[in-house]
């Protein structure tokens, strides 16, 4: 990395690892992230997102490596970072027994914004995440959705130049989800940059850069569509009887990288060397209404080849 | 048996939460052992060395002798001489002696007379304090009259007793500006402690510390508005005092409102620093209780301050109460002027401020 280019990243770190006591929750990780782009952090529970993203911002110190945010130096400079960034957490931290108006107030006032503007720039925030309805109410008594608008309202209230977002969206339904991106883009298109973590595969596709990390470190990066272009397998979707017995059985040959059931087919990953992988599946199983299909990668497909397991599997052993 | 069982696990549960939890565990140890040792020692009814001052007047051997032979009883002791009982007065108002012993200048003349030797006076704000002077109303004077012609006569107290600030010795005057020592002390550390614990358990304080805001800046904001819920404490406590127990407030209310001022500072700066200590609202209780209960057997609250032994004493003088009801019951009973309890008012102050600075310290804007 040239280091006249590190004036086009927001982050940019070296080495950041994070350790508690014999655990390495970071490991290595070499970021350099683009002003204005949304980043992703994709993985499962565990595997680093919220230890990196707490890095970041300064709440914790690393262990070793340099980190660089905004131009400053992480952790020595954190506290004139804290000025330019939002941090949105993964556990909703708003005050529940104060009003909608009232909690943007606070936010407001702890960044220093002068009376007048606050009084306008909480009702812009209000309009534009769509509180209106609910301004004087308590937010203990909100939806997650509405409290997901509000705590997004609330960590761009000071206009950060850099938002981060710890798994935003794990208390929402889909619609709500498809919402708040639209936000999302919103702020990108003015020039925020946004870091967002998730375990969530349609929501890891909306990213413009993507980080596939697994205990603590980086498998993967580039944008969506490159990482499924590239993806070291070909995808077969497999049709037949007795898929639970069928799966045991291709998983035993080495060429094959995955077998995931979903309904009545099987997704079967297999090796990018194998050049006729439906010739390669049919010679292997004898079983004459075996119907296979070439299909298109998924970003899940992605994730599986890269780590070896499926994101929920990959969670079970991490919390094992 | 499946009751037994499930009873069993919630049991096993139990003992394992509180194993891991290590604060509660200690101080499921540390309660008993520590307040036990403290207060077996300290507590001590048996009222022993008060300091009291004299005022010879008379000049004479005599009345030396009889202060030594006074002094031999281990009621009291001797801790300063005044020149007249006005001085002698202004130092119990101001709490450094509890009595004074006057001597006229005619007192060779009383003891072959037969007559009242003295006066006694007595600071009988503390019930128990002036019960232990009151002994010395009818001192025998055997040991130091030896001339037999010399007699008593009959039904004379050896001192005249003048009690001050309580002549109806009633120990509620005692203990209700007492109380609004214990009574902040529970509360106002209470709150403080679990104001940002509380934060820390529900997660507010992740999103907080993410901010600009600076430790001292979120300290003294968390400290503030309590201080008004303290001086409607004071208020009602001395108010009920009053009306109900008809104590009434001797000193000026601007002295008393001063002291307890910073009596409420002290108190929640303490809460603060056991919030950067405690990690759930459970451990914040717990360590209030810890502070609590020696403020409230230690602080001269319930027992004489002068009856402890001295370790005791100077455990007591850690204690922010013990400071207060040194203060609050020179204003009100005795009406002090704030200003002359200089030591006491620099105490809390002192202890304010580094306390504030510690919390500071100790409250990290970081999560490792």
């Amino acid at each position: 990395m040239r280091i006249n280019n590190r004036d086009n990243f927001a982050i940019y770190t070296q080495g950041l690892t994070k350790k508690f006591g014999s655990l390495t929750a970071v490991n290595q990780l070499n970021l350099s992230i683009e002003t204005g782009s949304i980043y992703g952090f994709l993985g499962p529970n565990g595997c680093g997102k919220s230890t990196t993203i707490r890095m970041l911002c300064g709440l914790l110190t690393p262990t070793s490596g340099t980190a660089e945010v905004m131009g400053f130096a992480i952790p020595q400079q954190a506290e004139a970072l804290k000025k330019q960034v939002g941090y949105m957490t993964q556990k909703f931290s708003l005050y529940g027994d104060l009003t909608v108006v009232e909690n943007l107030k606070f936010m407001g006032q702890i960044f220093g914004l002068n009376h007048r503007y606050l009084k306008t720039r909480i009702d812009e925030l209000i309009s534009r995440y769509n509180l209106l309805a609910q301004k004087d109410q308590r937010v203990a008594s909100m939806s997650g959705g509405q409290k997901q608008r509000l705590a997004l309202a609330a960590s761009v209230m000071h206009k950060p130049a850099l938002l981060f977002l710890d798994e935003p969206t794990s208390a929402v339904d889909p619609e709500n989800r498809r919402d708040f991106w639209e936000k999302l883009f919103d702020l990108s298109e003015s020039g925020t940059t946004i870091l967002v973590s998730t375990h969530y595969m349609d929501e890891a596709e909306r990213c413009h850069q993507l980080a596939i990390l697994e205990r603590g470190a980086m498998k993967a990066e580039g944008t969506p569509e490159k990482l499924m272009q590239e993806i070291a397998a070909e995808v077969v979707e497999v049709k037949g009887s007795h898929l639970r017995q069928l799966k045991s059985q291709l998983l035993a040959f080495p060429e094959i990288k995955s077998v995931a059931q979903q309904g009545i087919r099987l997704r079967v990953l297999v090796d990018k060397n194998v050049s006729h992988p439906i010739e390669f599946i049919k010679t292997k199983i004898t079983d004459e209404d075996l119907e296979c299909n070439m299909a298109h990668p998924s970003l899940e497909d992605v994730f599986v080849t890269v780590t070896g397991n499926s994101i929920s599997e990959t969670a079970n052993k991490g919390n094992a | 048996m499946a009751p037994l069982q499930r009873i069993l696990a919630i049991i096993i549960k139990e003992l394992k939460q509180l194993g891991r939890d290590r604060l509660t565990f200690g101080m499921v140890i540390m309660i008993p052992l520590i307040q036990l040792l403290m207060f077996g020692y300290a507590i001590n009814t048996d009222v022993r060395n008060i300091p009291i001052g004299v005022v010879n007047q008379s000049d004479s051997a005599v009345a030396r002798i009889l202060t030594e032979t006074i002094k031999v009883t281990q009621v009291v002791d001797v801790v300063a001489s005044y020149n007249t009982p006005d001085e002698a007065e202004k130092a119990i108002v101001r709490g450094e002696i509890r009595g004074a012993l006057i001597f006229p200048n005619d007192l060779t003349k009383r003891i072959v007379q037969g007559e009242v030797l003295g006066q006694l006076v007595v600071d009988g704000s503390d019930t128990v304090i002036s019960s232990a002077l009151l002994q010395l109303r009818n001192f025998p004077l055997d040991e130091i009259i030896i001339e037999p012609n010399l007699s008593r006569k009959a039904n004379k107290p050896t001192f005249e007793v003048a009690l001050f600030f309580n002549p109806s010795r009633r120990s509620q005057v005692n203990i209700i500006p007492g109380l609004v020592g214990i009574i902040l002390t529970m509360t106002m550390v209470l709150f403080t402690s679990a104001a940002i614990v509380r934060e820390r358990e529900q997660g507010n304080l992740e999103l907080l510390i993410t901010t600009p805001i600076r430790s001292i800046e979120l300290m003294i904001g968390k400290i503030l508005p309590y201080i008004i819920v303290g001086l409607i404490q004071v208020v009602i406590v001395l108010g009920l005092g009053y009306l109900v127990f008809d104590v009434g407030i001797t000193g000026n209310l601007f002295d008393v409102f001063l002291v307890t001022l910073l009596f409420i500072a002290a108190s929640l700066v303490l809460g603060l620093i056991i919030s950067t200590i405690a990690k759930t609202q459970l451990q914040a209780m717990q360590m209030t209780i810890f502070v609590l209960l020696p403020s409230i057997l230690l602080s001269g609250f319930m027992f004489p301050y002068e009856a402890m032994p001295k370790a005791a004493q100077y455990i007591a003088e850690l204690l922010p109460a013990t400071h207060f009801m040194r203060m609050i019951r020179a204003v009100v009973l005795k009406g002090a002027d704030a200003t002359s309890l200089v030591y006491d008012n620099l105490w809390l102050i002192g202890f304010t401020v580094i306390g504030l600075i510690i919390a500071s310290i100790r409250f990290k804007k970081r999560l490792d």
